[in-house]
C-alpha cells in the first residue's frame, strides 16, 4: 500500500498555491489533513500526478468568532475547533458535532475545511455547514467568490469547486438567541462513520417550540436541511409530536444500503436519532445516543 | 510462581523500543506482488515488459522462473487419512488461482513503492471461472474449486461413541438446531514479513521472520531451497500479534523471499501490508452446523448427533485441525450421552481457513452452548442448572470421552472442578439476582438479558518443547527456548520459573526465545501451549542445572549435596548459612580453563588450586559449564476450562447491543502470573466480542472481500470491549510438574456462545446466526413480530 509517484508542492501563499493548481489542473490535488486523501492514495484508488500540500500556507490557520460568523480557516484541525472555547460559546453545535468526527489521532490532523471539500455524506461538518447557513470562501485563478453550503454539494464526494480552486476558510453562521442545538449519531463502533446521524437546531418561546430544522450525516446523498417547523411550531416542550417528527424525517431521508445495515434500518435509526435528539435537546435533560 | 510480576518486555515494547520485522534490513531490496484479482481464474499470459522498463526494478518472477522444489505445491503441513482430497498452492499461481489474493507475480525492487509501481504496470490475462463462494455453495458441489476434489470435500470425519440411533429413538425429547457461524481473522497488529540474507561466501542463509514458528520455517525452507539444515538460521524477531496465523508455514513469501535473495545475492525484504493480510494470509470460524439432541425430562443428555460443514477455503496446508477440534471440544463439560459427530471440511474460492485463537473451540462451544439453552427452554427450565445436571464430576475425573483429540490421542481430561466454577461464575454474575434486576430494567423501558457459556480447552499439545539454561560467570542466567514469542509475555513468566527453580534472583535471568541459533529443537507457539510446554521444560533444566551446581558446591565445602540449598544465587549449607559458595563461582570451578581472561577466570585455570592428577579435569559423564538441557514431552494434552456470563442490553427501537457486564471464572491450573493470565483473558475476550458482535468477512458472491480494510472490517476498539470481571479456580493439572494448563486462547471460545445466548434472553427469540448487529436483530425483530403469534413484548418507551 505505498501511493503511486506524484509532485509534491509547497506554496507558501495561497496565490501560489492557485497557481499550481491551475499549472496542474485536474491532475492536481489539495492535500491538508490527508485523513481521507492519503488512505485513497495508498490504495492507489487515485493516483493524481501533483499534490499541493497547503500545510506551510500562512494565515489559514485560524478561528475568527464574530457576531455573525464562526470563521474557520483551511488548516484549523477539527481538534482546534473542538478545543476552541470562542467558537463553542458561539455556536455550540460546531463542538457537539466535531467531537464526532472519526477518533482523537484523525481529529489532530484531519482538517474541518477538507471535510467540507471532500463532501462525505457520511461528515459531520457537513451537515453542520448546510443547517448554519455556511459560507465558503473560495479562491481561484479567477479571484475569491462565496459559496452558500446549500449550493456547495453537488452529490457524494463531489461539490461545486472547479479544480483550480480552494477553500480558504468556512463561515459558520452563528444562530439566533435562544436556539438550542443537537447532535447525535450512531457508528458501528465509536468514531466510525455513522450509520445515521442528525444536526439539530430548535428555537422555543417558553415552553413552546417556535421552529425546528434538521440535517443529516450517512442518510442524505448531500447534506440538506428539514425544516420541521411546520410540525413542530406551537407544540409544548414535553408533548411533542414524536410521531409526526419521525414521519417526517422518514419521508426526507434517502439512506442506502452496505454491508454494515439497510437502508430500512437507517431510516428508522435518523428518525429514531431525531427524536431522542429532540427530546434532549429541548429537555436538556437526556443525552442524545452514542 | 504464582506472583503478579510486572511484565519485563512492557518499557521496551511500550516505548517504541520493539525489534519488529519492518524494522529490520534497512538499505535491503523490497519485494512486492502481484496479486489475483479474480476468485476462481485460469491465467491465460502474464506481461510483464512494462514493468521491466522501471528504473530500480531488480527482478520479476513467475511460476516459470522457479526451480526445483520453490516450484513445487507447498507442503500439507498436517496430513490426516480422513483428509483424502488435499490441495495445496504454488508459491505463485502455476496456472489457476483460487482465491482473490493468490500471489502471481512477484517484483523485487530497490523500494517497496518502486516495486508497486512496477506490480501495477504488469497485465495478467484470466480467464474467470465460477466461484464457489460459502458453505452453502461448496456443499451443494454444483461448482467445483478444484476439478478432481467431488464434491468439494478435502475431508469427511465420522466420530461415534455409543449407539446414537437407539439412545435418540429412546430419548423422551428431541431437539434439532441448525446453527451458523461467519468467518472472522485473527488481525495481528504486525502482519507477516520476512526478511532473507544470504551469504555466498559462507552458501549459508539467515533468515528472519516474523512467525509462531522459527523451526519449522527453518526445516521448511531448508527444504524447499535444497539447503542443508546447518546452512540456515531462522530468528524471530518482536512479532505484533500472531493469534494463529503465523503457525501455518511456510507461507510462500517465507520461500520466495530467500530464494530471491539467494539468487540475486542481496538482501531481500517483504513486508506485508494489511491489504495483503486480509487476502493473503488465512481466516477462520466459517460453519453450518446442525445439531440433533435426545434428553430426559431433566434435560440430561442422552445422545447428541452433529454435523458440520467446514469452510476451509481454497487449500488446506495445515490439515483439518480446526473442524476436528470443533468435533472434539464441542462436548466442553458435559457428559454427551451417545454421541457422534461427522464433519465436512469444504473447499471455497477463498482465503485459506487455518487456525485462529480458539481453533475451532469457538464454533464448537457455540453449537452445545445453544443446544444447552435450547434445552433448557425447552423443559421451562434454569439454563445454569441444565447445564450442572450434565456436567462431568470432580471424582469421575480423568475423564475418557473415547474421541481421538487434534494430537491424535485420546481426548481424555486431566482435571477440573465443573460445579466449583459454575458456583464461582453464578456469584460473580449475580445469576440468582438477575430476574430481579431484569423486571426493574423492564420498569424502565430497558430490555436486559444474562448469557452464559461453559467450555473445555485441550492446551499444551505435543510433541515437545525443550529449554536450555546457563549459568554464566557473572551470575547471568541465559534462558533459550525455541518457540516463538508474540507479546505474551514469556520473558517474564519463564524467569519467573527459572529464578524459583534455581534459586536465583529474577533480574538475573534472561530468556530467549524463537532463535534457532539458540535451541535448534522445537515446535512452536500455538494451542495455548507455551507456558505449558516451555514453562516446565526450563524447569526441567533448570533442576538439571540445579543439580550440577549442588554437586560441584558439595565437593568444593565437602559436604554432602543434600545439605546444600540455593537462594538468592548463593550455595549454603542448609542451616550455616555462612558456609557458602556463590552461584557464580560454582559457574568459574564448572569449567576448568588454560587461559585466564580476567580475575574470576584464573581461579579455572591449571596453576590455579589443587586437582587430583588422576582425574581428568572434565569427568567422563561430566560436561564443561554450568549449563543443562532437558525436554518436556507430554503424553496428552492438559484440559483447562472457564464458564463466561454477560449481560446485555439491547436497545427497544434501534436494536443496539450493548454489553453491560462480562464475567469470567477461568481454571488453568497453576498459574505462574496471574497478571499475565488475566491479560491473556481479557485479550481473548475482546476478540471473542469482535467475533460475536463485529467482525465478520463480506464476500460478495464472485468472492471478493469487499470490507478488507480496517474500516470496513469492524474489529472492537477499547470502547467495544466491556469491562471484564474475572475469578479463577486453580485445579493443577497432574500431567505435567509445574501442574499447568494453557490460557492464551481461552478468553476467545465462548463468546459468540455467551452473547448469543444473552440477546436470546433479552429477545425471547431464538438466535441461530452468529456474529449478529443491530441491523440485523433489528431484522430478525420484524421477522418474529410478523410470524410469530406471541411476540415479544416491546417496552413502553417512557418518553
Amino acid at each position: 500500500m505505498k501511493p503511486a509517484p506524484f509532485v509534491h508542492h509547497a506554496p507558501r501563499t495561497v496565490e501560489e498555491a492557485v497557481a499550481v493548481l491551475a499549472q496542474v489542473g485536474p491532475d492536481g490535488k489539495v492535500l491538508a489533513g490527508g485523513q481521507s486523501l492519503v488512505p485513497v492514495l495508498n490504495m492507489r484508488l487515485a493516483s493524481p500526478g501533483h499534490l499541493v500540500d497547503v500545510n506551510g500556507v500562512a494565515g489559514l490557520d485560524t478561528v475568527e468568532v464574530t457576531a455573525e460568523h464562526v470563521r474557520v480557516g483551511a488548516l484549523v484541525r477539527h481538534a482546534g475547533l473542538e478545543r476552541h472555547d470562542g467558537a463553542a460559546a458561539a455556536l455550540p453545535l460546531l463542538r457537539q458535532a466535531v467531537r464526532h468526527v472519526a477518533h482523537p489521532a484523525i481529529r489532530t490532523r484531519g482538517t474541518t475545511v477538507g471535510s467540507l471539500a471532500h463532501a462525505d455524506p457520511a461528515g459531520e461538518m457537513p451537515a453542520v455547514a448546510v443547517l448554519t447557513g455556511a459560507v465558503l470562501e473560495v479562491t481561484g485563478p479567477r479571484g475569491t467568490r462565496e459559496v452558500a453550503a446549500d449550493g456547495f454539494f453537488l452529490g457524494p464526494l463531489e461539490t461545486v469547486l472547479e479544480a483550480d480552486e480552494l477553500v480558504v476558510a468556512v463561515r459558520f453562521g452563528r444562530l439566533p438567541a435562544g436556539t438550542r442545538t443537537g447532535f447525535a449519531e450512531s457508528a458501528r463502533r465509536s468514531g466510525d462513520y455513522a450509520l445515521a446521524g442528525v444536526a439539530l437546531a430548535v428555537s422555543t418561546d417558553g415552553n413552546t417550540v417556535t421552529g425546528a430544522r434538521a440535517s443529516f450525516v450517512s442518510v442524505t446523498p448531500v447534506p440538506d436541511v428539514l425544516v420541521l417547523t411546520p410540525v413542530l411550531a406551537g407544540a409544548r416542550v414535553g408533548a411533542l409530536p414524536l410521531d409526526a417528527v419521525t414521519e417526517a424525517v422518514r419521508a426526507h431521508v434517502d439512506p442506502e444500503s452496505d454491508i454494515h445495515a439497510g437502508a430500512d434500518y437507517r431510516r428508522m435509526l435518523a428518525a429514531e436519532l431525531t427524536v431522542r435528539s429532540l427530546v434532549s435537546t429541548t429537555t436538556g435533560v437526556r443525552e442524545g445516543a452514542a | 510462581m504464582g506472583e503478579k510480576v510486572q511484565r519485563r518486555e512492557d518499557p521496551r515494547l511500550l516505548t517504541g523500543n520493539g525489534r519488529y520485522l519492518d524494522d529490520l534490513g534497512r538499505g535491503a531490496l523490497q519485494a512486492a506482488f502481484v496479486r489475483s484479482p479474480h476468485a476462481h481464474a485460469r491465467i491465460v499470459d502474464i506481461d510483464i515488459a512494462d514493468a521491466w522498463e522501471l528504473d530500480g526494478v531488480e527482478a520479476i518472477y513467475t511460476w516459470e522462473d522457479l526451480p526445483g522444489r520453490v516450484a513445487e505445491p507447498l507442503p500439507v503441513l498436517i496430513p490426516h487419512p480422513a483428509m483424502t482430497h488435499a490441495r495445496t498452492g504454488y508459491c505463485l499461481a502455476r496456472d489457476e488461482v483460487n482465491h482473490v489474493g493468490e500471489a502471481v507475480v512477484m517484483v523485487v525492487a530497490r523500494d517497496r513503492y518502486v516495486a508497486e509501481d512496477a506490480c501495477a504496470r504488469i497485465t495478467v490475462q484470466y480467464d474467470t471461472l465460477p466461484a464457489v463462494v460459502g458453505v452453502a455453495r461448496a456443499r451443494d458441489g454444483d461448482r467445483l474449486v478444484h476439478d478432481d476434489v467431488p464434491g468439494n470435500v478435502a475431508a469427511n470425519l465420522r466420530q461415534e461413541v455409543g449407539d446414537v440411533d437407539t439412545a435418540m429413538a429412546a430419548a423422551p425429547h428431541t431437539l434439532t438446531l441448525e446453527l451458523a457461524i461467519e468467518r472472522s481473522a485473527c488481525m495481528p497488529m504486525e502482519g507477516k514479513g520476512v526478511f532473507a540474507r544470504w551469504d555466498a561466501d559462507d552458501g549459508s542463509l539467515r533468515l528472519y521472520s516474523s512467525t509462531q514458528t522459527s523451526t519449522g520455517v527453518r526445516a521448511a525452507v531448508a527444504a524447499k531451497l535444497e539447503l542443508p539444515l546447518a546452512k540456515v538460521e531462522v530468528v524471530t524477531p518482536d512479532v505484533g500479534g500472531g493469534f494463529g496465523v503465523k503457525i501455518v508455514h511456510p507461507w510462500p513469501e517465507e520461500v520466495l523471499v530467500p530464494w530471491a535473495a539467494r539468487n540475486l545475492g542481496r538482501d531481500v525484504k517483504w513486508t506485508e501490508d494489511r491489504r495483503e493480510h486480509f487476502v493473503s494470509s488465512a481466516h477462520e470460524r466459517g460453519q453450518l452446523q446442525e445439531v440433533t439432541v435426545g434428553f430426559d425430562d431433566d434435560g440430561r443428555l442422552l445422545a447428541l448427533d452433529v454435523h458440520f460443514w467446514h469452510d476451509n477455503g481454497a487449500y488446506t496446508p495445515y490439515g483439518i485441525i480446526v473442524p476436528i477440534i470443533t468435533a472434539t471440544q464441542l462436548l466442553g463439560p458435559y457428559k454427551p450421552g451417545a454421541y457422534r459427530v461427522e464433519f465436512w471440511s469444504l473447499y471455497t474460492n477463498t482465503v485459506l481457513v487455518t487456525p485462529y485463537r480458539g481453533a475451532g473451540r469457538p464454533q464448537g462451544c457455540y453449537a452445545m452452548e445453544r443446544t444447552m439453552d435450547a434445552i433448557a427452554e425447552h423443559r421451562g427450565l434454569d439454563r445454569a442448572e441444565v447445564r450442572s445436571r450434565n456436567f462431568i464430576q470432580p471424582d469421575e475425573m480423568p475423564w475418557d470421552h473415547g474421541l481421538m483429540f487434534q494430537d491424535g490421542r485420546p481426548l481424555k481430561y486431566d482435571s477440573g472442578d465443573f460445579p466449583a466454577s459454575l458456583a464461582k461464575l453464578k456469584a460473580l454474575v449475580g445469576w440468582d439476582d438477575f430476574a430481579a434486576y431484569r423486571e426493574q430494567a423492564a420498569r424502565e423501558g430497558r430490555r436486559v438479558g444474562l448469557g452464559i457459556g461453559c467450555y473445555v480447552e485441550g492446551t499444551g499439545v505435543g510433541p515437545y518443547e525443550g529449554g536450555h539454561v546457563q549459568v554464566e560467570t557473572s551470575g547471568r542466567v541465559n534462558v533459550a527456548t525455541g518457540l516463538t514469542t508474540q507479546g505474551q509475555g514469556h520473558q517474564t513468566i519463564l524467569a519467573q520459573i527459572v529464578a524459583d527453580e534455581l534459586g536465583v534472583p529474577f533480574d538475573d535471568v534472561h530468556v530467549t526465545t524463537g532463535d534457532t541459533r539458540r535451541m535448534a529443537y522445537a515446535v512452536g507457539t500455538f494451542a495455548s501451549r507455551g507456558a505449558v510446554m516451555s514453562g516446565n521444560a526450563v524447569a526441567l533444566a533448570a533442576r538439571v542445572v540445579r543439580a550440577k551446581a549442588l554437586r560441584i558446591a558439595a565437593e568444593a565445602l565437602e559436604v554432602s549435596p543434600d545439605d546444600l540449598d540455593i537462594a538468592d544465587g548463593v550455595v549454603s549449607v542448609k542451616g550455616a548459612p555462612g558456609t557458602s559458595i556463590a552461584l557464580k563461582t560454582v559457574a568459574v570451578m564448572s569449567n576448568p580453563l588454560r587461559y585466564a581472561f580476567d580475575a574470576s577466570a584464573a581461579a579455572a585455570t591449571q596453576f590455579a588450586g589443587t586437582f587430583d592428577p588422576d582425574t581428568p579435569p572434565v569427568g567422563d559423564d561430566d560436561e564443561p559449564g554450568l549449563e543443562g538441557q532437558d525436554f518436556y514431552s507430554p503424553t496428552q494434552a492438559t484440559f483447562a476450562n472457564g464458564m463466561h456470563a454477560a449481560v446485555v442490553e439491547t436497545d427497544p427501537v434501534t436494536a443496539e447491543i450493548r454489553i453491560l457486564r462480562y464475567c469470567v471464572v477461568h481454571d488453568c491450573g497453576v498459574m505462574v502470573n496471574p497478571m499475565i493470565v488475566e491479560g491473556q483473558v481479557h485479550g481473548g475476550v475482546a476478540q471473542g466480542v469482535g467475533g460475536a458482535l463485529y467482525e465478520r468477512m463480506v464476500y460478495d458472491e464472485g468472492g471478493q472481500l469487499l470490507n478488507a480494510s480496517f474500516m470496513d472490517f469492524l474489529m472492537p476498539y477499547a470502547s467495544e470491549v466491556p469491562h471484564i470481571e474475572t475469578d479463577h479456580l486453580e485445579t493443577p493439572s497432574p500431567l505435567n510438574p509445574l501442574g499447568i494448563k494453557g490460557a492464551g486462547e481461552a478468553g476467545t471460545i465462548p463468546v459468540s456462545a455467551v452473547i448469543a445466548s444473552a440477546i436470546e434472553d433479552a429477545e425471547g427469540f431464538p438466535i441461530r446466526s452468529m456474529p449478529i448487529s443491530p441491523a440485523e436483530l433489528w431484522e430478525l425483530r420484524r421477522r418474529h413480530a410478523a410470524s410469530d403469534p406471541h411476540p415479544v413484548p416491546v417496552q413502553e418507551d417512557p418518553r
